[in-house]
């Protein structure tokens, strides 16, 4: 039993979860009375679009890829559902239908040209932020009713934003993770050559996730402005590396389709409760952000120990 | 086209070319219902080729590929070869690491969907583990990745011979038994025996010799991408099997050798090392002015040996004695050798840089002149040493790369296959250079793929699984020896 629990899989497995429970045990201790159904839905609340955009960086990372436009599109999908998706609401829909297609069309054109997904997803940023600013030149537009209706969503004793998230979490859970054509898609990060052999086609396998990726990059920015109520083009830039580091901090490698949604979902929360931890130990938001970097490399040098000695 | 009914696979004249490289020069093959094809050859004979055409991952550049007395050439795949019951078991495993040995099976089944797929893709690929390899030890929810390459193996094996919907006909096994040990590897073969008797057939691809005499029903040698030999298994030995794969030397070429004289001894010793097999292997040493060889079917320690020589040079090791410091020949050119922005001059000087020093700076005139030296002494053909090394052809580059390691202080000079793809005309020049540099006192450890190079040796070591199972003299070298010792005897 012993043996089990201090083995390197088990550990590495329980590493998201207990590095969630030990940030909120401090959070805790530091400040009493965070413990209460509205403290905890106010530390959380912007865990949701955290959350669904570190699962779309995870679909990408599936494929032995890397997102480094996801915050500029969450911030142009955030713009149109202000603007567009509130105003005309058929054109809205199909502006945003449009930004799924370009993201599916992105994975096919890596996939086809054999290109380094950094350098296209780099360059993809600024066209996003551009069409963003275009849209919604200074911050404002209003974010629809029904979108604010069900990000204000109030459940009894457990707070909305851990519901969500958990919900996501399982239902991505069950997508890649136990249907069979998940199987497939994560094979085709661990050994592309051999899924290619056994006849399944690469090209759509990386459509599907960057369209997947896209279609989670979406609910990202509507879920943001439910809670903003208004969009700018630069609300969610600090997403891009939130959403790789919650990948990696839930379990998920750069490489090989190793990945684990309900793991990228924990790493969305923990990233979430250290701005919220930081804050309380009054540490000046000037600092906040090289702190979190702080606590990042803690819990990621804790797992490269855990690799170690499993190798 | 004439196909008998009752042959699953009938290729003619099948050819694939890479560049200038011939992989498969116009190829024959027939398979019949229910029986084991042994396929025997040297490295780069082309068997490996022959069997991604025939799993579809390779489409021929000519020939016709009759399938079930059907004419597939040109519209032959991946997905045709799986609907006719054709299925491969790739040398180099091809299965998902992070996956799970259910999952895996799964990848191969498109038909395996919906409510409890995992455990019925489990159930299957169990069963026939079963089945194979009684005792396996092996559950469907173990991750492959977390499997040892043994029993990944048995897993790749084993899932090649699951059915779901298309029926299986003939199944090609590349290596099977490599990383096998011996009583999974005669489990492996006794079932390949039982399913041949249902009349299901193999292709059964080793280098043990033995497998493939006991198994086969029919054996087909390849040479330099030809069928060379096809033949009833009980008509061959193991002595006429090595002696079709191997080439017919060439007399003249030994007795141009043979003005060599016989150094060993008369000089010290500059290396002492030990291969990967510790007690079983025979020690690998080098005398002072001495040309070895590494020899042996590829990727079976060589590289291994001299990288870890070089290491041991570098910073002291207590297993390798090495005496004198080294440069290393790289084989890759493109990933190993050359710097590709330099120019010809810098890529041969960065090895000596330390002695071009000047005030803390490269001296450009020395490195300049060093380019010079080198380019006259061995024949670079170009306008300008300072032009683009890649301005060069890949013989050229390859006698930069050579310059390179003459050039500096080495005393010892390790070659990793040095002569791949590269014209008769430069082998030929650098031939001799080596000989004169071997003469002056320099000491080449020379691995090569090639075994009419290897009579510029005076010492040939043959490497198999990491060990040295032969070490001769140049007066006993000869093919036939050499592939001798690169088959095991047996399992």
């Amino acid at each position: 039993m012993l043996a089990q629990l201090t083995s390197p899989k088990f550990l590495r497995a329980a590493l998201p979860a207990a590095s969630f429970t030990i940030l909120l045990a401090a959070i805790f201790y530091v400040q009493p009375r965070a413990m209460s159904y509205f403290g905890m839905n106010l530390m959380l609340q912007y865990t949701v679009p955290i959350a669904l955009a570190t699962i779309a960086q995870m679909f990408i990372i599936t494929v032995n890829d890397l997102d480094l436009s996801i915050g500029a599109f969450v911030g142009l999908t955030a713009c149109i559902g202000a603007t567009l998706l509130a105003d005309t609401p058929v054109l809205g829909v199909l502006a945003l239908t449009a930004c799924v297609a370009a993201y599916a069309g992105l994975g096919a054109l890596i996939h086809w040209r054999n290109l380094p997904s950094i350098v296209v997803t780099l360059g993809m940023s600024f066209v996003w932020l551009g069409i963003a600013v275009l849209i919604l030149p200074t911050p404002g537009g209003t974010a629809p009713g029904w979108v604010k209706a069900i990000m204000g969503l109030k459940i009894p004793y457990v707070p909305f934003p851990i519901v969500a998230a958990i919900a996501v979490g399982l239902v991505v859970h069950v997508a890649l993770m136990r249907s069979s054509y998940g199987a497939v898609l994560r094979g085709a990060g661990g050994n592309p050559k051999a899924i290619g052999r056994a006849g399944w086609s690469l090209l759509k396998t990386k459509m599907v996730m960057f369209g997947a990726a896209g279609f989670f990059g979406v609910l990202s920015g509507l879920s943001l402005i439910g809670l903003t109520s208004a969009a700018d083009a630069h609300i969610a830039d600090r997403y891009t590396l939130y959403a790789i580091a919650g990948v990696i901090l839930g379990g998920g490698e750069f490489v090989g389709g190793r990945v684990s949604p309900i793991g990228a979902v924990i790493g969305a929360l923990t990233l979430a409760l250290t701005g919220s931890f930081l804050t309380f130990l009054r540490i000046s938001p000037d600092w906040q952000i090289g702190a979190q970097g702080g606590i990042l490399i803690l819990v990621l040098a804790l797992r490269a120990l855990i690799n170690r000695r499993e190798g | 086209m004439t196909v008998a009914a009752n042959n699953i696979v009938t290729l003619e004249n099948v050819a694939k070319h890479f560049g200038a490289v011939r992989a498969l020069d116009g190829v024959d093959l027939t398979v019949d219902t229910g029986e084991c094809l042994g396929l025997v050859g040297h490295n780069g004979a082309g068997k490996s080729t022959l069997m991604n055409v025939l799993a579809g991952t390779l489409t021929p550049d000519r020939g016709v590929m009759g399938i079930h007395g059907k004419d597939l050439s040109g519209q032959y795949s991946v997905k045709v070869a799986g609907e006719n019951g054709i299925r491969c078991v790739f040398q180099e495993l091809s299965l998902c690491p992070n996956l799970t040995v259910a999952e895996n099976a799964r990848i191969f089944h498109p038909s395996l969907t919906g409510f409890g797929w995992k455990r019925r893709a489990g159930r299957m690929i169990l069963a026939k583990l079963d089945e194979i390899f009684p005792g396996h030890g092996i559950q469907p929810d173990d991750v492959v990745g977390d499997l040892s390459i043994g029993k990944r193996q048995m897993v790749e094996i084993a899932r090649a011979f699951t059915t779901t919907d298309a029926p299986l006909h003939l199944v090609i096994l590349d290596e099977p038994t490599s990383s096998l040990d011996a009583v999974t590897a005669g489990q492996l073969l006794d079932f390949v025996r039982k399913v041949v008797g249902q009349d299901m057939s193999c292709i059964l691809i080793s280098h043990v010799l033995g497998e493939v005499l006991d198994y086969s029903d029919r054996i087909v040698v390849m040479k330099d991408g030809l069928v060379v030999a096809a033949r009833p298994g009980k008509d061959f030995t193991r002595d006429s099997l090595v002696a079709a794969m191997g080439n017919v030397v060439e007399m003249d070429e030994i007795q141009e050798h043979d003005a060599f004289e016989i150094k060993r001894g008369r000089t010290p010793i500059v290396i002492e090392a030990k291969a990967d097999g510790g007690r079983d292997s025979a020690p690998f040493v080098a005398h002072r002015g001495e040309i070895i060889g590494l020899a042996g079917l590829a990727s079976h320690g060589q590289t291994r040996m001299l990288l870890r020589i070089y290491d041991a040079a570098m910073k002291r090791s207590r297993s390798t004695k090495v005496e004198g410091p080294v440069a290393l020949v790289a084989g890759d050119r493109q990933t190993d050798g050359v710097f590709h922005l330099w120019s010809i001059a810098q890529n041969i000087g960065i090895r000596s840089l330390p002695g071009m020093v000047k005030r803390g700076l490269i001296d450009p005139l020395a490195e300049a002149a060093m380019g010079r030296e080198w380019q006259e002494r061995i024949k670079i053909k170009t306008p300008d040493m300072n032009d683009n090394i890649l301005s060069l052809s890949g013989g050229n580059q390859q006698k930069a790369l050579f310059a390179r390691a003459l050039a500096s202080d080495a005393e010892i000079i390790l070659m990793d296959d040095p002569m791949r793809g590269v014209d008769i005309g430069t082998k030929l020049e650098v031939y001799d250079l080596i000989r004169e540099e071997a003469e002056k006192g320099r000491t080449f450890l020379w691995y090569t793929t090639e075994t009419d190079e290897l009579y510029n040796c005076d010492h040939t070591y043959v490497f198999r699984d990491g060990v040295i199972v032969a070490d001769l003299p140049r007066d006993e070298l000869s093919e036939e020896k050499i592939l001798h010792s690169s088959f095991k005897e047996s399992a």
